[in-house]
């Protein structure tokens, strides 16, 4: 590709810095070994990660391309709407997770969700899970691969094949050298980075858009539509707003399904909550997480809607986009060549390099471990010495990768990289949560409830999925308007699979003999005697941190309403 | 273990130096291609701000004291 073809030329400062960035990851990694050598170390870094580490690596997993990339491009295509994943999307979810739901996860000491499962429910529960999300965890890896060489060709016109094969196989040694543990550190120094890239952008789009009421009047007067700066006001109807959603789609799909599934029970993130030294410490980190999560819409969101403001050209969907033109996803990238100068620039480059970077590693080191210990450990080689284990999880990294390598190829072609991982959410994480949820909160729930009702949940949200695909006027029933988008589209398609794995496990639970309580200690509310908190002053306390960020919350939602 | 928090420092420490430097230099030799408001000089002025939170991170964790 010559110079014409892409938005900016990296000068050797920017080179220098993107160097420095590959050689302090890979120096981690190297350092990190010989810290690495039991299965505890391995999988869950020792047990020994502060609060602070554990929260910003719980945040910093979920900041792949997904959030980069993908948020950027959808909240120019529509509109602050897209904050209510970073909002009502995350937040409520991620307190749950701190305040209710830790304690069975960590008192349990489960490695993964899948092994919580079993413990709660039996083998077959936890094997239809961990095939699942292992198949799910190498798509998202390989859907963060193609977005991070989508954007160096766009940017830098770096061939897409060395950039996704150099990305990855740097990811591969560091994550095979140190484990989780490489990850988690590595995660907080690219979260770091990822602000120190980002956060210029925002500040300088507002300066020249005149402030957020400039921004606002500016998009206002470009669109002729003043619904994109309103979050809650035009969710009334589908047809009022740019997403073709109503707010029973946000609430009941978005915050309660799709948000809890994933932040509750997705192990790419729950895996790095384990990891804390204690109980309290696991606890605080998610609910440290939602503090920098309410916060991200500042270089996610309001970036995408200075593009609305500030670009002189209309940038179109990745289907349509030809010679000279830039779809969504190019949003941050032509952003950044719009104020960042030789070294500025760089460390932009760099910020989202982290961001595909920490996703992929969370992908694929929580794949490595349940691979290892949900599938491998219980269905292949039951007894063997742990050293073993750690070989095979470095091995399961090494392949993971590999399989993941192939996934990115299988998602160019794909119109939409966003509509596409929703789509996958729906299909695994929804019901997944339905399962987690009744079994952690219902002593009644059995283990053939468990099983039949995550098994239903996910053939009805693939049904659901096909049904439309073959015939595009079911939208109306799955979405209840033919109106619909695709966001929309996949709201609803979770909140009926939940509800399929929720009735269906509640039905057969009431059918067949549940557990002994004596075995359910540990695992389900009402039966676990939870360490009291009462000998720790009010602010040392999760549930105090978790009411004022719920606070916080509210008062952010108001003012944007 | 050295702590993440000094690797955090030493990076930003090394990325402040060289925006900073890199913005300086612009400030004397402006590139062709004119950015928007490049008379803000944004690279010194975040440059500087990445210097001293990586100058304090690196000295507050470095390893002799963490140990």
């Amino acid at each position: 590709m010559n110079a014409t073809n892409r938005l900016l030329s990296l000068s050797p400062i920017d080179l220098i810095i993107i160097g420095v960035y590959f050689a302090v990851v890979l120096s981690i990694g190297f350092y990190l070994k010989r810290y690495t050598k039991t299965g505890e170390d391995f999988f869950l870094a020792g047990r020994d990660m502060t609060a602070w580490i554990a929260g910003l690596s719980f945040l910093a997993a979920n900041l792949g391309s997904l959030e980069l990339m993908g948020w950027a491009g959808s909240a120019y295509q529509y509109g602050i709407l897209a904050t209510h994943w970073y909002w009502i999307g995350a937040i409520p979810a991620m307190l749950f997770l701190g305040v209710i739901m830790m304690p069975f996860y960590y008192i349990s000491k489960t490695h993964s969700v899948p092994g919580y499962l079993k413990l709660r429910y039996n083998e077959p529960t936890r094997a239809l899970s961990a095939i699942c999300f292992g198949f799910m965890t190498v798509l998202m890896s390989g859907i963060n691969m193609f977005a991070m060489a989508l954007v160096l060709k766009v940017m830098l016109g770096w061939d897409i094949s060395v950039s996704i094969w150099v990305s990855s196989l740097t990811v591969a040694l560091y994550v095979t050298l140190g484990g989780l543990l490489s990850a988690i550190f590595n995660e907080v120094l690219q979260c770091v980075l990822i602000w120190a890239g980002a956060l210029l952008i925002p500040i300088l789009g507002l300066i020249e858009a005149g402030g957020w009421n400039g921004m606002v009047n500016k998009i206002a007067e470009r669109l002729h539509n003043p619904t994109y700066t309103h979050l809650w006001s035009t969710l009334g109807s589908f047809t009022d707003n740019p997403m073709g959603i109503h707010w029973t789609g946000i609430v009941f799909g978005l915050a309660w399904v799709i948000s809890f599934g994933y932040w509750t029970t997705d192990f790419l993130v729950v895996q790095r909550v384990l990891a804390a030294r204690d109980l309290r410490s696991a606890r605080m980190a998610p609910i440290i997480a939602s503090v920098f999560k309410m916060a991200v819409p500042i270089i996610v969101i309001l970036p995408g809607l200075l593009a609305l403001a500030v670009l002189p050209m209309k940038l179109v969907p990745q289907s349509q986009a030809g010679p000279g033109m830039h779809s969504y996803n190019e949003v941050l990238p032509l952003m950044l060549a719009r104020y960042c100068g030789p070294g500025l620039l760089g460390l932009g480059v760099t910020a989202l390099i982290a961001g595909f970077m920490s996703g992929m590693a969370g992908n694929v080191s929580a794949f490595a471990t349940v691979w290892t210990y949900d599938i491998y450990r219980p269905m292949i080689r039951k007894q063997a010495p742990d050293a073993h284990y750690v070989s095979v999880g470095r091995w399961c990294t090494i392949l993971g990768v590999l399989v993941s390598i192939g996934t990115a190829y299988l998602v160019m072609q794909f119109a939409s990289i966003m509509d596409y991982v929703q789509a996958l959410f729906s299909f695994f994480i929804a019901p997944l949560f339905g399962t987690v949820i009744l079994g952690m909160m219902w002593k009644r729930t059995t283990p053939a409830g468990g099983f039949w009702g995550l098994l239903s949940g996910t053939l009805m949200a693939l049904s659901l999925y096909l049904w439309v695909k073959f015939d595009p006027s079911a939208l109306r029933i799955v979405a209840l308007s033919p109106h619909a988008k695709t966001l929309a589209e996949d709201m609803y398609r979770a909140l009926w699979s939940w509800l399929t794995c929720a009735i269906v496990t509640v039905v057969v639970s009431l059918m067949t003999k549940p557990k002994p309580l004596a075995e359910l200690d540990g695992l389900v509310y009402g039966v676990t005697k939870l360490p009291a908190e009462d000998a720790l002053p009010m602010w040392k306390r999760p549930v105090f941190w978790a009411a004022i960020v719920a606070v916080v919350f509210v008062i952010v939602n108001i003012i944007f309403w | 273990m050295v702590s993440i928090w000094f690797f955090i420092g030493m990076i930003l420490l090394v990325y402040g130096i060289v925006i900073c430097a890199a913005g300086v230099y612009q400030l004397y030799s402006p590139p062709a291609a004119t950015l928007t408001l490049s008379n803000l000089h944004a690279g010194i002025w975040w440059g500087a701000i990445l210097f001293l939170i990586g100058l304090f991170y690196t000295i507050h964790f470095r390893p002799s004291k963490t140990k």
